[in-house]
């Protein structure tokens, strides 16, 4: 659409902008300030520079190699997941009912667990999971595998999978179902009539038409996994050990926990920055596509 | 390469249906032949859809069967039956080049490159498309991916009959007619049997040498354009086709004359009623000539369209609306006039449908364009 | 067609176990959760969930939830719709980054915020309100409504503003009497993500909140006491968390995919 030059537009974007802002760059600010001062206590700070920054960088001291274990963790979760969350999702919007009842149906149990508050999804899995009350802990003990979250770091990874895997891949599959629902019905008809297998509508009329959507629950499950912190916390509280403690369960234990708040703003800032750029990627990308969708 | 047949052919999508209405296609038994272009003409709604989409297998009809020169197909899934099919909206393989878009059903069925390189080739020279081969296919304006989605048809040799669902709805309209000689001369060119759906007439006469004019389900008449313009078997076909439409008046009939409202016409050349149903008279306005007053049945003139070629005038005989052409050069004054009707090319409609006489007999040269 | 109902059955069952076995053991009594799993619950009881609606340190929990996701759903809708029609419909200085800057507040993540908002909210007196959770939750939410509101918009020909401008009609008049019933669906959907996005969250809810306006999620946690954990207690408590959401859920289900065919989530 064409869009009309106006400054006065501002006006209208004004207050989202001053609410925004409110939220967003105070506090940022502070976690600046924070960033460059240590304390002895008693609310006394000192200037500290990017003092900070260079031992959050350098694995080998004490908060870079807390810092660095988190973030290849969480990496790897985030990989994982997506591993398993986005065909998982496209298979399940391939599987869709194509009429009646039973669309609603699957869509409403579907979206279901996204709708739960995020501590309870903890909880959940807290009880699931767990050997002596929990069905899936029983069953995995009862095969003979022993399986416990809270002692086994394995059993703690799988429980928190598992539990990312229930709790989002509905979001993959709602996505990947709108885009499919964009195909018009002459497509297949077109393809059937072409002697497509059904392998090649997939990977020439279906996937194409989904890669923007892909590409969006991609990029939300990539954001939301990275900075996930209340399910997993409820479930292992970072543990066995340190073995699940993602980015923001370190970063609360460091502010909230040991209120070390210097370190707490650096990790802060450096963890927004990696967050803006991956962001700044995919939105890059998304518009240029849009940008290309328009021009065909 | 093939002759379509339907036996008995009925479609409904009611599980139960109970009555006619239920039917979204009335049982029909035609034959089409071999290499003949058809264009079903209707009204949305008419069944037209329903019967292409029997035809290319995407719909297993309720009752009766089709035959691809003989062969009972009506069960067959759409990619056993060489058909090809050209839909509303142009369908291509976004990710692919219009190369490999062309190439795309011969692949699928396994055919030698060597040989696909060749037909793909042909097909788009006789396209025009020779040039864009390479580029994406995305890329492209409406008129050429629809040239690729007809070409993905015109590629298999084993093809044997083309539809085309409305083609050229979202093509420009001064692309459509380059679209449609297309059409016409690629027809000439393969031995295909082609089936064109439209609801636009000019489509449908252009492209087709026997059109198919249906209405809530039924075929009302087929023939060639000729036959519709000059015998409409029904009074619907006089309105759909020709524009303006057929003039209809209710009448009473007594042997050779016809009475609309108080005035006697002079009806030799039409066939006997039956009895069941109002009659009524269908004249096309080609037919009526405007005349100063006095020289033929007295009308009243309500207004003058000018069409840019010619003139029509709306009059009002005996209280019933009726259309008549000017003729060239003729001046109108005041809102009296009278018109001429040429005898044989009055039709008798009785319910609807054409008492057909035993003779039948040509209307005179039509004085206009 | 069987792949297609194997895999989606499956797939259901698998979503519906873990809430069916919270479901079940909601109505057990403690004694026979911890005696070992039973499928079913063998004494069926609901002291669990009356005592969540008689005692009102717990079903206040609730209350304050939907007290804080109200206000928030209601403020970043207003906030948003003014702005999302100035991105759909005009350039102006700044406009891509200023979007872009809003969309990276919604990934922003809470744990970088929860220490800084406790200072700031106590700084200005709003600690313990419903008014702090609420704003607090805007950082992510006002970005998602412009986002998808932004998109429906879109989908308005120019031409209704300009037809109703040659009418006479003020912006205001126009934008509550023409478009906004327009975009109807559009502002369910988005308000639909608000209350589920703000509805989920925990971390900040909990940082920004001690007594009065404690949130359900954090009333759970009084489930631990001397005598062990009131297993029972807790499920129902989680049980009752998830009604809200199914009834949302049934009331946007027709909008469900249309607001997800934008890929605006």
């Amino acid at each position: 659409m064409d869009k009309t030059e106006n400054n006065k537009a501002w006006w209208l974007v004004l207050p989202v902008f001053l609410v925004v802002a409110f939220s967003a760059i105070l506090p940022l600010m502070t976690v600046v300030n924070y960033s460059m001062q240590d304390t002895f206590g008693n609310n006394q700070f000192f200037w500290n520079g990017v003092g900070w920054f260079i031992e959050l960088l350098d694995p080998s001291t004490d908060l870079g190699g807390r810092f660095f274990d988190a973030l290849w963790r969480n990496l790897m979760f985030s990989g994982i997941i997506l591993a398993i969350e986005v065909p998982l999702g496209i298979a399940v919007a391939l599987a869709m009912p194509r009429q009646g009842w039973t669309v609603a149906a699957c869509l409403i149990v579907m979206a279901l667990p996204l709708l739960v508050p995020w501590n309870v999804v903890g909880t959940i899995w807290q009880v699931f999971a767990r050997s002596d009350i929990g069905l899936f802990g029983a069953v995995v003990n009862g095969l003979g595998i022993p399986f416990n979250y809270s002692q086994n770091a394995l059993s703690a990874w799988v429980t928190i999978v598992l539990m990312d895997v229930w709790h989002w891949t509905s979001l993959v599959a709602l996505l990947s179902y709108a885009g499919l629902k964009s195909i018009p019905d002459a497509y297949y008809q077109a393809a059937r009539i072409d002697g497509a297998s059904g392998w090649a509508v997939f990977r020439k009329i279906q996937l194409p038409k989904m890669r923007r959507v892909l590409l969006i629950a991609v990029l939300l499950r990539f954001m939301d996994s990275f900075m996930i912190y209340t399910e997993p916390f409820v479930v292992t509280g970072g543990g066995p050990g340190n073995s699940t403690t993602f980015l923001s369960i370190d970063l609360v234990k460091l502010a909230l926990g040991q209120f070390d708040l210097g370190k707490a703003a650096a990790v802060s800032i450096v963890y927004n920055l990696i967050i803006l750029a991956v962001c700044w990627v995919f939105y890059t990308v998304i518009t240029q596509m849009d940008a290309k969708g328009r021009r065909s | 390469m093939a002759r379509i047949d339907l036996q008995d052919l009925a479609h409904s999508y009611h599980p139960n249906p109970a009555s006619d209405a239920d039917y979204a296609l009335k049982p029909m038994t035609r034959t089409w032949d071999d290499g003949g272009a058809y264009a079903l003409l209707g009204p949305s709604g008419c069944g037209k859809t329903t019967l292409l989409n029997i035809i290319s297998g995407l719909i297993i009809p309720s009752r009766g069967k089709i035959l691809f020169d003989g062969a009972d197909i009506s069960t067959l899934p759409t990619e056993k039956r060489n058909i090809a099919q050209v839909f509303q909206f142009p369908v291509i393989y976004d990710t692919m080049s219009v190369y490999d878009n062309l190439a795309f059903p011969l692949r699928n069925r396994r055919v030698p490159e060597k040989e696909v390189d060749a037909r793909v080739r042909e097909i788009a020279g006789m396209l025009d498309l020779g040039r864009d081969l390479s580029r994406p296919a995305t890329g492209l304006t409406a008129d050429a991916k629809q040239k690729i989605s007809l070409g993905r048809g015109l590629v298999r040799s084993d093809v044997s009959a083309i539809l085309f669902d409305e083609p050229l709805t979202v093509i420009d309209p001064h692309l459509k007619w380059e679209l449609r000689s297309k059409i016409k001369e690629l027809h000439r060119r393969l031995p295909l049997t082609l089936i064109y759906v439209t609801h636009d007439q000019t489509e449908a006469l252009t492209i087709a040498d026997q059109v198919v004019v249906m209405y809530d389900g039924g075929v009302m008449q087929s023939g060639s354009p000729e036959d519709l313009f000059e015998r409409p078997d029904h009074t619907f076909v006089g309105k759909f086709i020709g524009s303006p439409g057929m003039n209809i008046l209710p009448c009473r009939l007594d042997g050779t004359t016809a009475t609309v409202g108080d005035q006697a016409i002079a009806v030799p050349n039409v066939g006997r009623p039956t009895g069941n149903g109002p009659l009524e008279l269908g004249i096309r306005p080609e037919y009526v000539t405007l005349a100063p007053v006095g020289i033929g049945l007295p009308v009243q003139i309500k207004r003058i369209d000018d069409l840019g070629r010619s003139r029509i005038a709306r009059v009002e005989l005996s209280g019933q609306a009726l259309i008549a052409t000017v003729p060239e050069g003729a001046s109108i004054t005041g809102t009296e006039a009278s018109v001429l009707l040429d005898p044989r090319a009055l039709h008798l409609y009785e319910g609807g449908f054409r008492r057909a006489p035993t003779q039948e007999v040509r209307p005179q040269e039509v004085h206009h364009g | 067609m069987l792949t297609r109902r194997f895999v989606m059955g499956f797939y259901l069952v698998f979503l519906m176990l873990p809430i069916y076995w919270l479901i079940n053991m909601s109505l057990k009594t403690n004694a026979e959760i911890i005696s070992g799993y039973t499928l079913w619950p063998h004494t069926l009881t609901f002291a669990n969930y009356i005592k969540i609606f008689t005692d009102s340190s717990w079903y206040s929990g609730y209350l304050n939830s939907l007290q804080y996701v109200a206000i928030n759903t209601v403020l970043s809708i207003s906030l948003a719709l003014p702005a999302a029609y100035a991105f759909s419909r005009y350039r102006f200085l700044g406009d891509k980054h200023l979007f872009f800057w809003l969309l990276s507040n919604r990934m922003a993540p809470p744990a970088v915020f929860a220490l800084p908002f406790f200072n700031l909210y106590s700084a200005i007196g709003l600690f313990d309100t419903p008014l702090a959770v609420a704003l607090a939750h805007c950082l992510f939410n006002i970005p998602l409504a412009v986002w998808i509101l932004e998109g429906f918009m879109s989908g308005v020909p120019k031409e209704i503003d300009e037809t109703a401008y040659i009418d006479g009609y003020s912006f205001p008049r126009f934008f509550t009497k023409i478009f906004m019933p327009m975009i109807a669906s559009g502002i369910g959907v988005s308000a639909f993500f608000c209350f589920m996005f703000s509805w989920v969250e925990l971390l900040l809810a909990r940082t920004l909140t001690s007594v009065d306006t404690k949130p359900i999620a954090a009333t759970m946690t009084r489930t631990i006491s001397a005598a062990g954990m009131d297993w029972g207690l807790l499920a129902a408590a989680g049980v009752l968390t998830m009604v809200p959401g199914a009834i949302v859920i049934w009331f946007v289900r027709n909008y469900i995919a249309k607001g997800f065919a934008l890929g605006r989530v």
